[in-house]
């Protein structure tokens, strides 16, 4: 088994009213069979609502499914007593960088994780420093967190898992609030941290370009995959993709367009290299 | 009629050792009826420029004229400057409170001591502009959809009939289709209605798209401010202060770079395919069937 696997995933949200009866259930996540190998680069998207958050909560087991089993590193997220060791396991990063850092130091603040996993002293600081290392923000490890720009900071929070030593990271649209050289720095981390350290990372995002380079993505729509494949025969299908309220990185846009005016181009094109390439042959 | 900011500066935390010059002597002239983008890294003072726009920061000096009038002047009227600059937050949706779609609108309104019927008129006729359809409005904002949470909040803005439009970011977060609806129903607005809209981004993509002029803001200064093409033309300059252009530029550098004769200054998607085109068609070895 992956380090990922979910069978048969549903999670109804129950809606109540001010009495607390129910007023309707709303299936967030529906029937959701998926399975992700360990070291893979894992991209999901899906438009708002599609369900994705949901499914990236069951990851580290913020929330548990109403039907169905997800296993993560071979251990049921039902089960309360794994809780522990699935989250430290399985780290998550979200939206928002501001929610996400309590500590006043940087280095206090990778700290913080190791620490409350009991990590001895010695070794806490020693994480600290490799996890700062890996996405290249030791510089900053005295710095307050409120002095550094907002990509800085999503990479200390990515730093802040890391240091607990999972071996898979969940971003949840890490890059949402950040400027373009933020959104580049917070992307070259979590490349770094898949090749170089082999963590699996899985990337939730709205941003196309991103996910270029991923083994693999899934695209949801109302709580169901509709789509699974390689970047390239995802981005295939532009119109496929423009339904399901997506989009496709500018460049591939760029291809369609001129095959449309009757330049001939293969379908999937992902960089500008690649489409200088066969427009220039 | 027009804004116009004269040499205008700021400072967050003056005389403490934590002092930051978050402005530094901005001069600006806005007219009516343009759609003008805003871009800078992470502080680099758009959103205090936005602020300032409509006196919810006052400058340490400097002077920002509003139709004409001194708004730093003693009798000028602040709270009318507020119906008529309207800013939108980012992530706004964050400030619904109303059990439905509907007295959300109205509040704003309501507020300026509209009446009821004239205030529930103003809430219709925003909602009907951003686009909402009509079923949604008796349901709890709460549960409606990313997309349309931030249509809300932006129609409760509009129902104050402000003639100016400030959106800091309003699209960060949303899928991509949505951020096509919500900048494209910008741009009708500005269009049908003549209403001055800026625009504080992080997509050069959008920006390029929608905007007929572009402030880049720097460390508390203008660093340009001209037509879309222009500004993405110092796309090198730009990323040395964090930014950078539309992808399509970096397309067409390349291709030039590589000897085909096509025009640099593209922005968009459509513009690039074009120029494209037209210089695959010029050459006789190239690929057009």
């Amino acid at each position: 088994m992956g380090i990922l696997k979910t069978q048969e995933v549903v999670y109804e949200y129950i809606r109540r009213d001010e009495e607390g009866n129910v007023e309707g259930i709303t299936t967030a996540v529906d029937h959701v069979n998926l399975e992700v190998e360990q070291g893979q680069f894992i991209a999901v998207l899906g438009h708002n609502g599609s369900g994705k958050s949901t499914l990236a909560k069951h990851i580290n087991a913020i929330l548990t499914p109403t039907e169905g089993t997800v296993w993560v590193d071979g251990m049921n997220t039902s089960e309360e007593n794994k809780v522990w060791d699935i989250r430290q396991t399985a780290g998550m990063v979200f939206q928002n960088p501001d929610n996400q850092i309590i500590g006043q130091v940087v280095e206090e603040d990778v700290g913080f994780g190791p620490e409350n996993m009991g990590v001895p002293t010695k070794e806490i600081w020693e994480r600290v420093e490799e996890s700062l290392k890996a996405v290249g923000m030791y510089a900053y490890r005295k710095y307050s967190p409120n002095k550094l720009s907002g990509g800085q900071k999503q990479r200390v929070s990515i730093a802040g898992v890391l240091a607990m030593h999972p071996k898979c990271i969940v971003l949840d649209e890490p890059t949402a609030m950040l400027d373009p050289n933020g959104r580049k720095e917070v992307i070259r981390a979590a490349r770094g941290l898949n090749q170089v350290e082999g963590v699996t990372v899985i990337l939730i995002t709205h941003y196309m370009e991103e996910i270029i380079h991923a083994d693999k993505v899934f695209v949801m729509d109302s709580g169901k995959i509709a789509m699974e494949g390689t970047p390239r025969e995802i981005f295939s299908q532009v119109e496929r993709l423009q339904e399901l309220r997506l989009d496709v990185p500018q460049v591939t846009l760029l291809a369609h367009e001129l095959q449309k005016r009757g330049i001939e181009l293969p379908n999937g094109i992902l960089t500008i290299e690649e489409l200088a390439d066969c427009l220039m042959s | 009629m027009s804004i116009i900011l004269d040499h205008v500066n700021y400072i967050y935390g003056e005389d403490t050792p934590f002092a930051i010059k978050a402005l530094d002597d901005i001069c600006l002239t806005i007219p009516d009826g343009q759609f003008v983008g805003i871009i800078g890294h992470t502080g680099s003072g758009k959103s205090t420029l936005m602020q300032h726009l409509n006196g919810l920061v006052k400058a340490g000096s400097g002077r920002i004229f509003f139709n004409g009038e001194d708004i730093y002047e003693k009798d000028f009227d602040m709270k009318k400057l507020r119906s008529k600059v309207g800013l939108v937050f980012q992530y706004p949706e964050h400030q619904l409170f109303e059990i439905d779609v509907f007295s959300d609108v109205c509040f704003g309104p309501k507020n300026l001591g509209l009446e009821k019927r004239e205030a529930e008129l103003r809430a219709y006729d925003a909602l009907r502009k951003v686009g909402l359809p009509d079923e949604l409005f008796y349901q709890s904002p709460f549960e409606l959809s990313g997309g349309q949470k931030r249509r809300v909040a932006i129609a409760g803005v509009l129902a104050m009939k402000p003639e100016v439009l400030i959106l800091d970011e309003p699209t960060a977060g949303l899928d991509p289709k949505g951020r096509d609806e919500i900048l494209h129903q910008i741009k009708e607005l500005q269009q049908s209605s003549g209403m001055t809209i800026l625009l504080v981004s992080h997509s050069m993509e959008d920006v390029a798209e929608y905007v007929d002029r572009i402030i880049v803001m720097n460390k508390g200064r203008v660093m340009y401010d001209d037509i879309p093409k222009r500004v993405f033309g110092h796309y090198k300059e730009l990323e040395e202060v964090g930014l950078a252009a539309p992808q399509v530029t970096y397309i067409l550098r390349e291709l030039k770079r590589r000897g085909l004769p096509v025009d640099g200054n593209a922005t968009t998607i459509e513009e690039a395919a074009d120029t494209i085109a037209e210089a695959l068609k010029r050459r006789p070895s190239g690929k057009l069937f």
